[in-house]
């Protein structure tokens, strides 16, 4: 930038750039404006759905124990978002479903690339997990409850390293095949970079398709939209997101864990993608949630809204 | 396979209009990206505290070191103005010039040019910017007539043999104007390119861009201007910095402007950042098998330094990751249970842990087979990039 004052505050708020400069976007209810400008980039799938992780994937990995009241207030906010998929269940063992089944609509079960990660995480090998998310899966689709299936490790893991997607696929086929009805692909520790992204995708869409996975990227080393984008110009249709970037990563404390939604949603907005979800109301959502773990929020997005 | 699976409330509406996406230009990228630190100037500029003179060499000393082609070193501005810089013949003077890095310094006027070829500048950088409100605001005049100010400055170069590099501001956005077409773009930077700026760098100076106004913008001016000319430097302030970063490699971009631990903030939204960070850049470069030159650890270095030395954290996502490897190492010494070493701060390395002087350890990545590993905190790819100052 130029030689610009240190304070120049006779600007543009973001609320009002958002407000009358569409070309930032502000999908609200599953219809852009017809008026509104957009800029799409060609090959990119038309609606992108937004799976919320904050309530369970963010909240899991916050030190802070969130009061029920808390929680629940913060899910009811996220529902009148607009995004059409809010995680708040936890991994079951097959003893539970019956109890879960009262009140889920929807089940997830946790695989992973790598045999150590599986090991230390799970206590058990990638065979014996996925026999036993057979029993789950299989129960849940008796009871009509579908089931998502995830993949730890997709780009890499903590202690084995280098993850081959030939594993990652083999993986998630079998978990495609057990009947889960998408794959989330994940990038545990945020290690992956649009090269390597392509290169376990390209491989997993030859089983898999497109419609059918999902990408969970951590944006523990900053790469988390990068390779967002890069799988939305796969083909791939679903990402996951926590509100305010909620969830550190595990293994390296202090580091940042999931993408925010916040964050996603503006690229998303300004790509021309639908996604249903009003950005304010998300914005809003990951306002109340950090007053109430007390904590600053990781979406940009947000900081740069607050702050302005 | 026989399933039934329960059909989710919104089905996806997209899936039909999907056309076959051609994977060719997802992977198309160049070979080399010279990568162009701003933090020296653009980063310290808008840090609020004044930075001593002697702090202000030692980072750029650490930059060079760190293997960056281009290190922006400061700015003939009037300190009346940009009171960070005024100590900018010293700042020239004081760094070491590393054979093979070239140190431009920002010229904003012919005064400024001439106090900087006084004080030994090997190259000037100008700026004008794309839109008319901006420029009026900033510069108190038209954008025609701070091309003309740029010219003369260019003429003089010209005849002292210095190369000049152009900036264009606001090329994604303007906080005055909002939306800032293409074709304006497009115009200004041809004029900065025949006017005889060797390169011009298109900045998305408040951070509103995404992928693809960014691909508009660059295929408009790419209609007038080679692309071997054109950089990019883009702001994280809604945290697209790397997407869009990303879409320009796409396009054929091969200079990318980024600043160390991200610094500088943006001064039009408080508290929000601003510059990308070269370390999370690199780290992108690096995994994509891309040549830069650069040796993350050390610059990683020179982030921690200038992080203490300004009292702040970074903004790198790859230094916050990185500082806390220690934790992930006890980790595992103690055979993976969850035993917490005493916190560090993000910029203090802890000199147990250091097998390289400077203390800070980046661990390198294993084979892929690597069993019963230590814990690992930077990407494993084939290019063992980050084992020396010239690797990539």
């Amino acid at each position: 930038m130029g030689n610009v004052p240190s304070a120049v505050k006779h600007c543009l708020s973001y609320q009002q750039l958002l407000r009358e400069h569409l070309w930032i976007g502000d999908s609200v209810a599953g219809a852009l404006d017809p008026a509104q400008e957009t800029t799409q980039l060609s090959g990119l799938p038309e609606y992108v759905k937004i799976v919320e992780v904050g309530p369970r994937d963010g909240l899991q990995n916050e030190k802070v124990i969130v009061p029920t009241d808390i929680k629940i207030e913060f899910i009811n906010q996220l529902s009148q978002t607009g995004l059409s998929v809010i995680e708040v269940t936890s991994f079951v063992s097959s003893r539970w479903v019956p109890q879960v089944a009262a009140g889920a609509t929807e089940i997830s079960v946790f695989g992973a690339a790598s045999e150590s990660f599986s090991k230390k995480n799970i206590n058990c090998s990638i065979e014996e997990s996925m026999e036993k998310f057979e029993e789950v899966v299989k129960s849940a689709r008796h009871m009509n409850i579908p089931a998502r299936g995830y993949v730890s490790c997709a780009l890499g893991c903590p202690y084995e390293g280098n993850i081959t997607p030939q594993k990652v696929t083999e993986v998630s086929k079998r978990l495609y095949g057990m009947g889960c009805y998408e794959i989330s692909l994940g990038d545990t520790i945020g290690v992956g970079t649009p090269g390597s992204m392509k290169r376990m995708l390209e491989s997993v869409m030859k089983e898999i398709p497109p419609s059918a996975l999902a990408v969970h990227c951590h944006d523990t080393y900053g790469q988390a939209l990068a390779n967002i984008l890069t799988a939305l110009q796969m083909g791939i249709n679903t990402a996951d997101s926590a509100v305010s970037g909620l969830g550190g990563c595990p293994y390296a404390k202090g580091a940042s864990g999931n993408v925010a939604t916040e964050d996603l949603i503006y690229m998303l907005n300004g790509l021309g993608l639908n996604t249903g979800v009003n950005l304010y109301k998300v914005m809003e959502a990951g306002d109340f949630i950090c007053k109430a773990v007390n904590k600053t929020t990781s979406s940009k997005v947000a900081q740069a809204s607050f702050n302005a | 396979m026989a399933t039934t699976r329960k059909i989710l409330p919104r089905r996806l509406v997209g899936l039909a209009s999907l056309r076959a996406v051609s994977t060719s230009s997802v992977g198309t990228f160049p070979k080399r990206v010279k990568i162009v630190e701003v933090g020296a100037r653009d980063g310290l500029q808008n840090e609020k505290n004044f930075v001593s003179t002697s702090t202000k060499i030692k980072l750029i000393d650490m930059l060079s070191e760190a293997g960056l082609p281009v290190i922006e070193a400061t700015s003939f501005v009037s300190p009346k103005w940009v009171p960070q810089m005024a100590d900018n013949a010293e700042v020239l003077k004081g760094i070491q010039k590393f054979p093979g890095i070239n140190y431009p310094v920002l010229t904003p006027n012919i005064k400024g040019f001439q106090a900087a070829v006084a004080a030994g500048a090997k190259e000037v950088s100008v700026f004008v910017a794309a839109s008319e409100l901006f420029t009026k605001r900033n510069v108190n005049c038209s954008i025609d007539e701070s091309l003309q100010r740029s010219d003369e400055i260019l003429r003089a170069a010209r005849a002292a043999a210095i190369p000049v590099r152009g900036y264009v501001s606001c090329v994604l956005g303007c906080p005055y104007e909002g939306k800032i077409s293409p074709a304006q773009v497009a115009e200004v930077t041809k004029k900065m390119y025949s006017m005889g700026c060797y390169e011009i760098s298109l900045g998305d100076t408040i951070g509103v861009g995404t992928p693809g106004i960014m691909k508009d913008m660059l295929s408009a001016v790419m209609h007038e201007v080679p692309v071997a000319a054109l950089a990019v430097h883009c702001h994280d302030t809604y945290g697209q910095a790397l997407a869009n970063t990303l879409m320009a490699l796409q396009m054929g971009v091969s200079v990318v402007d980024s600043s160390v631990a991200g610094l500088g903030g943006c001064p039009y939204a408080q508290g929000a950042s601003g510059n990308l960070a070269t370390e999370d850049l690199v780290y992108m470069l690096s995994g994509l098998g891309i040549h830069t030159g650069v040796n993350l650890q050390k610059l990683l270095e020179a982030g921690t330094f200038i992080c203490q030395a300004l009292n702040r954290k970074t903004s790198s996502k790859v230094a916050q990751a990185t500082c806390k490897l220690s934790t992930r190492r006890s980790l595992l010494q103690k055979g993976g249970k969850r035993q917490e070493r005493l916190g560090l701060s993000p910029s203090l390395p802890d000199p147990s842990l250091s097998e390289k002087p400077g203390g800070l350890r980046v661990l390198l990545p294993h084979g892929p087979t690597g069993s019963g590993v230590e814990c690992l905190g930077v990407p494993w790819n084939p290019a063992p990039w980050c084992s020396g100052p010239t690797s990539g």
